[in-house]
This record gives structure tokens, sequence and C-alpha cells, in this order.
């Protein structure tokens, strides 16, 4: 029962699959961590954030592939994701797409694990020749598991990080900081007003045999 | 409390000689180690079954057929019986079979397999795994307890008035085990039958098994067989053993380096570290397995994986020397210590004999002769 005063807590969990050390990948990450955090308190509720840095668990996640379950570190991770009321995901762009480590992360998650899950999409690159792969290739991952994704995903290329107006005067794109608080704005949004339903725990909750025995749904 | 060893029969290179054994060399060693295991003291020798390469058992009842003729105490079962690919019918076959001929010492864990192509290949659709599982057994379940079956299902040709042959060995069909690593709906299934729950944990964390187990029993006492720690539990094991720790990681490490399933993967100091693989002395295989309950209760039966990987057979022998002489006396005489009296062992034919008021001949005789019409005079 959630009293009156009792604050709205929202955890957003921040992916970030850069591998460098600085990251420009991890740099928009936490920009777009740090805006989602904000915009959730000046809407009044209380935010936690938590950084999930794949280069990390590279080694686990190669593991988990072949022996089909996560290190204890990574256990804290995928929990960490999936518990989260949204999502911030964040790849660098290699070969047109998202890197093979990010990949990895979502291919170890459990089957449903980000359905119904509020979910802003990042992605950094050299140059903004590669900016609708945002678009053209997370956007339709992450329709494949039927997560919630905002309108705007948020590419930054190297130059945006030098730039407080649009990399060209006459380009009219709006800076990265703007396109940064558009989609955390949109993500609060759907994180605020969402409801999600917790998948039932089948080991709580398993489904009485009468009902397979009968043929009945599975959950 | 029983202790065994399970082969996948897998024919596998040895990664420090390059050495390969035929199919026929591998199944002669197959039976070679259950002849060991029961010469040293063990209880159980179980063959998994499957129908690819690089595996050998794609026949368990003429493997096991074999090694019962060979040995006088062994019990014979399997890990796992297909219940998903094969015909239930012909399982209550040939397992009756097995049974009359092994004089009761089998017992059967009931599994779906880890190889996908298995099901189309025997006509099945991989999408019905769990339904398989469930209706399958439903059906074998009752082709051992009645004498003739009316059946219809949605997975199988249709029975009128069929009569599973022979009858089960004294009016008691063999004890069910079903082996899962993670469906929560085989966990289930165990529980309603009041079968055997085997979790085969030996590439996964133990937290995992105490989960699977954690339903099992639960779901056991829910369904009215007794308490949950009255639940009949097995558990899978894996380890290498050498006098001294480092002597056994120095010889191990190649072959773990280059298993099938986990090699090129995790360190094996993580893996370890992470699930029931043991390497080192007895003595640390003894205190790893002796803590087992701690996590899932006491329990009935631990199969150890020692025969993969490939490793020689000689090697795989002396693991099984090792097990019965030295590991196995002293987990029994620990496990037994705050075991309370009404956790039950592992139900074997005879304690099945006595639980259904011993023994009766359930044979069948048919009433007349199909092809001469003639009735046959039973000579008793």
């Amino acid at each position: 029962m959630t009293g009156i005063d009792e604050p709205v807590r929202r955890r957003i969990a921040v992916v970030s699959a850069g591998l460098r050390n600085p990251s420009s990948t991890r740099l928009l990450a936490d920009r777009l961590g740090d805006a989602v955090g904000r915009e959730l308190g000046e809407r009044g509720a209380v935010p936690s954030v938590e950084l999930v840095e794949l280069r990390d668990h590279a080694h686990d996640l190669t593991n988990m592939l072949h022996t089909g379950f996560a290190s204890p570190e990574l256990q804290v991770a995928l929990d960490a994701v999936q518990a989260a009321d949204g999502l911030v995901a964040v790849t660098p762009i290699y070969s047109g797409t998202f890197t093979g480590l990010f990949k990895n992360f979502v291919d170890v998650l459990p089957e449903g694990a980000l359905a119904g899950h509020p979910v802003l999409l990042g992605a950094t690159a050299g140059t903004a020749r590669h900016s609708l792969a945002v678009d053209h290739a997370l956007r339709p991952l992450f329709a494949y598991l039927r997560a919630v994704v905002v309108p705007t995903g948020v590419f930054a290329a190297t130059d945006d990080f030098g730039h407080s107006q649009g990399v060209r005067q006459d380009d009219h794109v709006a800076p990265l900081a703007d396109r940064v608080d558009r989609a955390a704005r949109e993500l609060t949004e759907v994180v605020l007003s969402s409801s999600r339903q917790r998948a039932a725990d089948p080991f709580d909750d398993p489904t009485p045999f009468e009902q397979m025995l009968r043929g009945g749904p599975i959950r | 409390m029983q202790f065994g060893i399970f082969s996948v029969g897998d024919v596998t290179r040895d990664p420090t000689n390059g050495r390969i054994p035929t199919e026929g060399e591998r199944i002669d060693a197959m039976v070679r180690i259950a002849l060991k295991a029961e010469e040293v003291g063990l209880d159980v020798f179980a063959s998994g079954e499957h129908h690819n390469p690089p595996f050998v058992p794609s026949s368990p009842t003429t493997l096991l057929g074999y090694i019962a003729a060979r040995t006088e105490r062994l019990q014979l079962s399997t890990a796992t019986t297909l219940i998903t690919t094969n015909d239930p019918v012909k399982i209550a076959e040939d397992y009756a079979m097995l049974q009359h001929l092994s004089g009761g010492r089998v017992d059967l864990m009931m599994g779906r397999g880890n190889t996908g192509p298995v099901y189309p290949w025997f006509g099945q659709d991989i999408r019905n795994g769990i339904p398989l599982a469930i209706e399958n057994y439903a059906l074998l379940h009752r082709l051992w307890r009645e004498d003739v079956v009316d059946w219809e299902g949605k997975l199988r040709t249709p029975l009128q008035s069929f009569t599973s042959t022979p009858r089960p060995l004294d009016g008691v069909p063999p004890f069910v085990w079903h082996g899962s690593i993670r469906s929560p709906e085989i966990a289930e299934q165990a529980a309603y039958y009041g079968d055997g729950f085997f979790h085969n944990n030996i590439f996964w964390p133990i937290h995992h098994t105490k989960q699977m187990v954690g339903l099992y029993r639960r779901r056991f006492e829910h369904y009215g067989h007794g308490g949950a720690d009255q639940a009949i539990v097995g558990l899978g094991g894996q380890v290498f053993m050498r006098n001294s720790s480092q002597a056994a990681w120095n010889e191990f490490r190649p072959y773990f380096d280059n298993a099938p399933v986990y090699g090129h993967g995790p360190s094996m100091e993580d893996f370890t570290e992470q699930t029931p693989l043991t390497v080192g002395s007895p003595q640390q295989v003894i205190d790893r397995y002796a803590a087992m309950r701690d996590h899932v209760g006491d329990y009935q039966r631990q199969l150890f994986l020692i025969d993969h990987a490939g490793l020689p057979l000689d090697t795989v022998l002396e693991q099984i020397e090792l097990l019965g002489t030295e590991v196995v006396p002293v987990l029994r005489k620990e496990l037994a210590v705050g075991r309370p009296p009404h956790v039950p062992d592992a139900p074997v034919h005879a304690t099945l004999v006595e639980a259904a008021g011993g023994a009766r001949d359930v044979t069948v005789y048919a009433d007349t002769d199909a092809v001469t019409g003639r009735a046959p005079a039973p000579v008793r």
C-alpha cells in the first residue's frame, strides 16, 4: 500500500557498451542517465540510476554463451536491467550496427526480459554518417524484444562533443544537449506513467500440473 | 543414499595425445565403467541417450541389458530417456523387459534431450517439448499400471484395447526420475506423480539447483506424497582426483580447456568455484559433496560424470576406484549423520514391492490366439 507521502521511486539502468577508457559511448550514457535522473527528480520522483559497463563483463558474457549461466557479477548486472523501471541502452556503431558485445548482452537476457520495458536508445560513432544506425539497427532489435522505445534516439558523433549548437550553422540539427534532454523527457514520461506488470515467477507460482495435463497454457 | 556414475557416451579426442576412440571402443568403455562401478561398491550406472555423433548410446536398453547380465547388484538407470521423441509405448515395453531381465534393477530418468534436430528426426516438433514430456509420460504411467488401456491424446496415435507387455515385474513399475536443468514444469510434473526429481547441476551454480529442488520439494508436499524433506532428490556431480590437488589440476586442465560444452569458455578456476566440478584430492571431493545437502536438503542419489572430454579409459577407471574406495565410503558415513529417520532412501524394486504389499504376477493372458482362435491354457 502506497501512502500519500510515500515518494515515487523509479530505477533506471544505463547500459554502456563502450570499449575504450575513456569512452565517448560512456560519456553519452552518463549524460543520458543524468538527464533522466534529473527529469524524474524535477517531476517529484526519487530516481536511482545504475550503470552497467558491459566492458567489465566481456569475458563473463562469452562464458555465459558457453555455459548458459551468469557469473555472480554478471548476474548483478542482468538483475539490475530487469528490475529497472526504465533502460538507457548505448552502444558504439561498428560496421553499421551495434557492437557484438552489446548484442551479446541482449542475447543472454532471459526471453521476454525487456517486454514492456521503457527504453531510450543511444549510439556513438566517429562521424554523423552512422547516425541512422539507431533507427535502422537498434530500433528493430528492441522491437523484437517488445520493449517500449521512446521516439527520440540519441546519436552522438565525435564532433557533437565540441559543439553547443548544431555541428554546422545551416544543418538545423538540435545540439546534442537538446536531443539528450528531449529523449530524457520522453523516457521519463513513459517511466512515470507505466505500471509495468512484473512477469509471474514460475518458481513462486508454478503452473498447476492438472492445467498442463489438460493442455492448458504454461506460464 | 545411492552413489553412481552417469555417462553421456561421447566419443571425444584426447587433447593430450590426439587419440580418439572408435565407437566400438567407446561402447566397450561404457560397459567396463559400469562393471568397475559395481566392483568398487558404487550403486548406480546410468547411460545417456543420444541420436547423433559424437555420442554412442542410442539404444540404452541394449547396453543396460548387456550390463545387467554381467552384474549382480548394480542399479541400472538412464540419464536421460527421451520422453519427448521416443514412443511412450516402446519405452513401457523396453524398460519392462529390462526390468524382468535385470531382476528389478532398473529405474529411468525422463528428459527432453539437448539436441534440437532430434525432434524433427523422430517426427516431432521441438515447440512441443514440454507438452510431449507431459502427455507421453501420462500415457507411460498408465501403460505400466493398467492392463488394458484406451487412450487418446494430442500428440500420438490413439490406443484402443492396448496391453503393454511384458507387464511390470512383480506388478510394480520401475521407479521414475524426472530430470530437468531449467524447467519448473518438470519439477512440477515430478512432484505431481510423487516421482523422483534429478537436477543435473554439473554445469550450473548451486543457487539455481537450490531453486529447482526447492520448488519440487514444496510441490511434492502440496500433492500429498509426504513432507517436503521426504521428496526423492538426485544431483549430478563432476570430479577429477589425484592424491595431490596440484597433480589433479595439472592433469585435468587440458581436458577441461578442450571439453565439449564449457571448453574454451570459463577458466577452470571460475568453473570449479561456480559449479560442482571439483578438481583436487579425494578429501576435497568429500568436503565439497558432503556440503551439497546444506543447499538442497538430505537427498537420495548422487551421480558423477567422470568419463567425458576424451579422458582415457584407464584414467576413468582409476577415478572410479578412488570414488569407490576413498570418497563414497566416507560420504556415506558423513551423510548418515544428522539425516532424519523419516527421510527415505531412493525407492528400488524391493522397497516398491514391499510398499505394494508384496509381489504378484500380473501376466496378462490373451483370451484367444489371433491366429488359431484358441485360448491358451495357462499352466499354473
